[in-house]
């Protein structure tokens, strides 16, 4: 256990000196992420004509500083469930053979992708701290809502484990290119669904009754909308419990998931062509 | 007893065929035909501890499917192998711990970090400990000549220098059995000297043993007491690269040098005429006819040196590879 923390410790370490070695792109295409912001603002507050005299008090028990704050909140969450290019990473992996050093050398790929990960995030939060607390700070007004210790360590957990969903989610798409090679539009599908699904498109709860209890049985919701609606009081204390206690369930079905797949499509890996 | 035993070991591959034109394309989406490739054909051998083998044979031949079952990366259609008593397929981690795998064409350093980074996180994997860790890259940075080199960024090296920190990545574990598939391949002949000088030296200190595949014969010449031939998945030939080489070396080149311009045209009724200029020529002999043929020309021509050399061993094995149906040799 304490050697494999210390090889898990050192691919964290090796991690950030890589993720540090382009700065400037990185620092740009954090910067780039906060643009969207500014637009989805100004479309909430069109959509409830914020500032003229037909401005709406309330959509789906929603009001504009809600909304505002509930897009601001999935931000944050999307920032811990989000995974890009570890899909593609694993498939173009299995593509080009680079996968092979998984299976020859005794290092587990799920467990360094896992550290590797990590340590991307760790340097994106460090980055991105500063823009985020600023941004928070500007938009203060529109968070009404009063936290309190329960909702903020019950949002904290639930992104823990959103990071935990999405990355085993990505894991799964890429581990599926040991069966189809090619898996761009499976990602691509998954993108789109997954932005309407998680509640990073519009709040879950403004779907019809039975939709959102059809997406209440999947896990993409713990990847944005949950951690949100923790925070904005849309759960009491027992729903709060029995979100978290599902969520786990996600965490631990997804990892057994994982796994299984991983061992399959190893053995069936064919290294074909050198 | 045998480090690596083969036996019987046979791995197929079922591959769609890709059709050709419009129509049968778009019947290939309802519909797909597959085929089978024997990548390696009921195989069997054994290798001794310290022994290094080369395999030997054109594109597709099966050396690479072979290495990759030994490895553990592929599971065989049926046979049975082990290396150093373990299953390879069953990729227990204490197997793992006892070889290493180099392939010229995959890169297993962190591209953008030195290679310093890479042999650190090995030292982790692989457990190696600290002092033995340091010694260990010492002697390889040492032997390899890459010292300066650490802490420079991989994608900053050159190919050869790149290749010499891969040698290192592989070694720093102490390895009983290393595969290496092609460890000199775009290698400019002074890095694939060097490779080689180094792989000579180390395998002969370290006694390890070592099965290597290369398209350059030079490799396997300078390497190599054994080789195993193989060719479309079948093993054509395992023994000593002399025994081979003498099996194949039925023809020698003569190179003629005359005191005055000689018409050389007569000289084609001995042999295939492969250079001339007014005063040289080079010929192409059979090996018995030679002594014959010398004492002839000898007598015909205004002879001023005469020496005699083995075909190019690169030459010898295209013809073997070209021919149909190649002899079955006796192991």
């Amino acid at each position: 256990m304490i050697v494999s923390m210390r090889v898990y410790f050192e691919i964290f370490r090796i991690s950030i000196s890589e993720r540090l070695t382009y700065r400037a792109d990185f620092l740009f295409s954090t910067f780039v992420r906060f643009l969207p912001l500014v637009t989805q603002i100004f479309l909430w507050s069109a959509v409830y004509q914020v500032g003229t005299s037909h401005q709406t008090a309330s959509l789906n028990n929603y009001s504009y500083p809600d909304m505002v704050a509930y897009y601001l909140l999935t931000m944050v969450a999307r920032a811990f469930s989000s995974m890009p290019g570890l899909a593609s990473g694993i498939a173009s992996d299995v593509r080009d053979g680079s996968i092979k050093k998984f299976m020859t050398q005794p290092v587990d790929l799920i467990g360094f992708l896992l550290w590797y990960r990590i340590a991307h995030k760790l340097v994106y939060y460090i980055f991105a701290f500063l823009p985020y607390a600023i941004v928070f700070y500007l938009c203060r007004q529109y968070f009404t809502q009063e936290i309190t210790w329960l909702m903020g360590l019950s949002f904290f957990l639930s992104l823990i484990m959103a990071f935990l969903i999405g990355f085993l989610i990505e894991c799964l798409l890429g581990l599926a290119s040991f069966w189809f090679l090619e898996i761009s539009s499976l990602i691509f599908i998954y993108m789109m669904l997954n932005y309407f699904l998680s509640g990073h498109m519009i709040p879950l709860d403004w779907l019809p009754d039975r939709l959102e209890w059809a997406i209440s049985f999947l896990p993409f919701k713990y990847t944005a909308y949950t951690p949100c609606a923790i925070l904005l009081g849309k759960y009491d204390s027992a729903g709060i419990a029995r979100e978290l206690l599902i969520e786990l369930g996600w965490v631990i079905g997804l990892t057994i998931a994982c796994r299984l797949i991983y061992t399959r499509g190893a053995r069936r890996y064919t290294a074909f062509g050198g | 007893m045998s480090v690596v035993v083969v036996k019987n070991l046979h791995r197929t591959f079922r591959v769609s065929k890709q059709q050709d034109g419009f129509w049968p394309m778009v019947r290939g989406l309802v519909q797909r035909d597959y085929k089978n490739i024997h990548a390696v054909r009921d195989i069997s051998f054994n290798v001794e501890k310290g022994e290094m083998v080369g395999f030997l044979g054109p594109n597709g031949a099966g050396k690479t499917t072979s290495l990759k079952l030994l490895s553990g990366l592929l599971t065989p259609t049926s046979g049975h192998a082990t290396v150093l008593g373990y299953v390879p397929w069953k990729r227990e981690n204490a197997y793992r711990r006892r070889f290493s795998l180099l392939m010229g064409q995959k890169n297993q350093l962190w591209w953008d970090l030195p290679a310093l980074e890479s042999f650190r996180l090995h030292k982790e994997i692989y457990r190696i400990e600290t002092t033995r860790y340091q010694k260990r890259l010492d002697e390889l940075t040492e032997l390899l000549q890459v010292r300066p080199q650490l802490s420079q960024a991989v994608r900053e090296l050159s190919l050869g220098q790149r290749m010499r920190m891969e040698l290192i990545a592989a070694l720093l574990h102490d390895p009983e059995v290393l595969f290496l598939d092609e460890p000199t391949i775009g290698l400019d002949v002074i890095s694939q000297n060097n490779v080689q000088q180094f792989l000579k030296y180390y395998q002969q200190h370290q006694q390890i043993t070592v099965l290597l595949t290369s398209h350059y014969m030079k490799d396997v010449e300078a390497l190599c007491k054994r080789v195993i031939i193989i060719d479309d998945g079948l093993i054509k030939h395992d023994g000593l690269l002399t025994d081979v080489l003498g099996q194949l070396s039925t023809q020698k080149i003569v190179s003629l040098k005359f005191s005055h311009a000689v018409s050389t045209q007569s000289l084609s009724r001995y042999g295939e005429v492969l250079e001339q200029t007014p005063l040289t020529v080079k010929l192409r002999l059979n090996k018995s006819e030679i002594p014959s043929l010398l004492s002839e020309i000898l007598s015909d021509f205004p002879l001023e040196d005469v020496s005699v050399q083995e075909r190019p061993i690169e030459e010898m094995f295209a013809e073997l590879f070209a021919r149909p149906a190649l002899q079955e040799a006796s192991a």
